[in-house]
């Protein structure tokens, strides 16, 4: 991988389950600190090609490389320590912990905090400067959010707008190079949904993440992205800048259907 | 009063047990039969130790915590491991099957005749004779509980604890946070036979003989009180130890019913099932679409 620029670079991913191509020949590349989009109909394979980057699938074809680094066929957890991280399209937060705690658990991995079981077990300074560093670090993430308020509450008891925030936090406190978000406006009223923008261009520009997003909401989509994948029935349909990828017949036929005169 | 004290201190061997049970299922989601018998290798451990010459009761008491640890990682990396993701009933069966096979492997090893446990006993203490209440009874009860104490605060405190609860709550979410779920499994089963091991050493306290069926009922009357608790909730447990303890030693108390005091404490759990599955505090589990 000669080229410093691409964060992400998948090569001819591809997945069948049974007879289904669920993904098939999908080449996507995305450069750093771009803010990128899989769009599709449903079931066109866009959480599946998640599944296949975060390791919850091992790809039948092809390979993908994070900033220049194979991944193909690692653990989930391995790929996400090497800098993967992802949100759910069907909210998956630690419901009985607090909103602190699930963003804490996130941050344990990171070697910023590490510090020995030795020094943990006989509470050695160093053990505190990392646990009180880690809770600065939980709790600024949370005021991104605007959830520092709500820190101490659990998890399940957040709105459902606050629990996507949520998520949205607990994948970051990973430090993560590439955040995946898996429909992060599924269910939302238009004015989370504004706000939500918000919040993602906040976290391209200040906090220059990367962002591979998959929406539905066309007008988040048009909005926000810069570049964009379609597939559909798990293949390619069409790629590039969002204005001329939503300008595509095809992909206006996919989405439409075909106009019967 | 006294009744009640013997009720607590036996409660607490059953909720040290229940703790092995209702952590491995909080964590593994599978019920570990075979639990049970990690505390017939305990007492085991302890009659080996004991039986040296000149014996010493504190490494007959950490040699049986460093074998119930080992076993339990063992049996989980070569019995369990391998039917991961396989249905819940196999890994059931095969939990039963790593339970006989212990049996067996003590059977064989130690004969079937029960072995005294020398020397295993406390000082009495004559302020507490008077009433009619064993030292064992005590130092069991308050160890018991100082030892729940420490595992609430690992649980609550520690980040292997949070990984835990995380586990508990969602694997698959768990995994895309960086937490090698496998690792946490080992630590659950490692730290929930240590714990066997300590009921193994409070058991012989109360029964000073070590046989190869030992754990079975200990570990079915441990089984029933994490479900009366809650299974896969750890306060749960430590709760429905207590209860099932001081529910028997009542019982026994009483001559009517003495005789029946297994068969109240199942019905118990029949009980418990029909009206409250989830136990005491266990959680009510919402299906999400």
């Amino acid at each position: 991988m000669s080229d410093n620029n691409i964060m992400l670079k998948t090569e001819n991913l591809g997945i069948s389950f049974g007879g289904l191509k669920a993904a098939h020949d999908v080449n996507i590349e995305i450069r750093k600190n771009q803010l990128y989009g899989l769009i599709g109909p449903n079931g066109a394979g866009k959480t599946t090609v998640f599944n296949i980057l975060t390791g919850v699938y091992t790809p039948l074809t092809g390979r993908f490389y994070l900033d220049g680094e194979d991944l193909t066929g690692q653990r989930q957890e391995i790929i996400n320590r090497k800098g993967i991280a992802r949100t759910f399209q069907n909210i998956r937060l630690f419901n009985n912990m607090s909103v602190i705690r699930n963003v804490l658990v996130g941050l344990h991995n990171s070697a910023e905090y590490k510090c020995t079981p030795f020094e943990s077990m006989f509470r050695l300074p160093r053990h505190f400067d990392s646990e009180n560093r880690m809770r600065d670090r939980a709790k600024e993430l949370l005021r991104i959010f605007g959830l520092e308020e709500e820190r101490n509450l659990l998890a399940c008891n957040l709105s459902y707008g606050n629990q996507r925030k949520l998520e949205i936090a607990r994948a970051l406190a990973t430090n993560p190079k590439l955040l995946l978000l898996d429909e992060p406006a599924a269910g939302m009223n238009p004015q989370e949904t504004a706000e939500l923008m918000k919040t993602i261009k906040f976290i391209k520009n200040e906090l220059n993440m990367t962002i591979l997003l998959i929406e539905h909401d066309m007008k988040l989509v048009a909005g926000i992205c810069e570049e964009l994948t379609v597939l559909n029935f798990g293949e390619v349909l069409a790629q590039g800048k969002t204005s001329d990828v939503l300008n595509n017949p095809d992909v206006i036929t996919a989405y439409l259907g075909q106009d019967e005169d | 009063m006294i009744t009640l004290i013997d009720g607590l201190s036996l409660g607490s061997i059953y909720a040290l047990i229940a703790l092995g049970y209702t952590m491995v299922y909080g964590i593994a989601k599978m019920l570990n039969f075979a639990h049970g018998d990690i505390i017939m290798v305990g007492a085991y451990a302890i009659y080996v130790a004991m039986s040296f010459a000149n014996p010493n009761p504190v490494i007959a008491l950490i040699s049986s915590i460093i074998v119930c640890t080992l076993l339990g990682v063992f049996v989980e990396k070569f019995a369990y491991k391998p039917l991961r993701g396989a249905s819940p009933l196999a890994v059931l069966i095969t939990a039963i099957g790593v339970s006989y096979f212990l049996q067996s492997v003590a059977q064989i090893v130690f004969g079937s005749q029960p072995k005294p446990v020398s020397g295993w006993k406390l000082p009495k203490i004559e302020f507490l004779n008077q009433f009619g209440i064993t030292t064992g009874a005590v130092v069991t009860l308050i160890a018991g509980i100082l030892i729940m104490v420490a595992l609430t605060l690992f649980i609550n405190i520690t980040r292997t604890g949070s990984a835990m609860l995380a586990v508990s709550e969602d694997k698959g979410a768990a995994k895309l946070m960086g937490i090698n779920v496998n690792k946490i499994i080992t630590i659950t089963f490692a730290i929930g036979s240590a714990l066997a091991s300590f009921a193994s050493m409070f058991y012989l306290l109360q029964i000073p003989n070590a046989e190869p069926t030992l754990g079975a009922m200990p570990g079915i009357k441990a089984f029933t009180a994490a479900v009366i608790g809650g299974i896969g909730s750890i306060p749960g447990a430590m709760l429905g130890g207590m209860v099932l303890g001081v529910i028997e030693k009542i019982c026994l108390s009483i001559e009517v019913i003495s005789p029946y005091t297994t068969a109240i404490e199942f019905s118990l759990l029949i009980l418990i099932l029909l009206v409250k599955p989830t136990g005491f505090l266990g959680r009510t589990t919402k299906e999400k679409v």
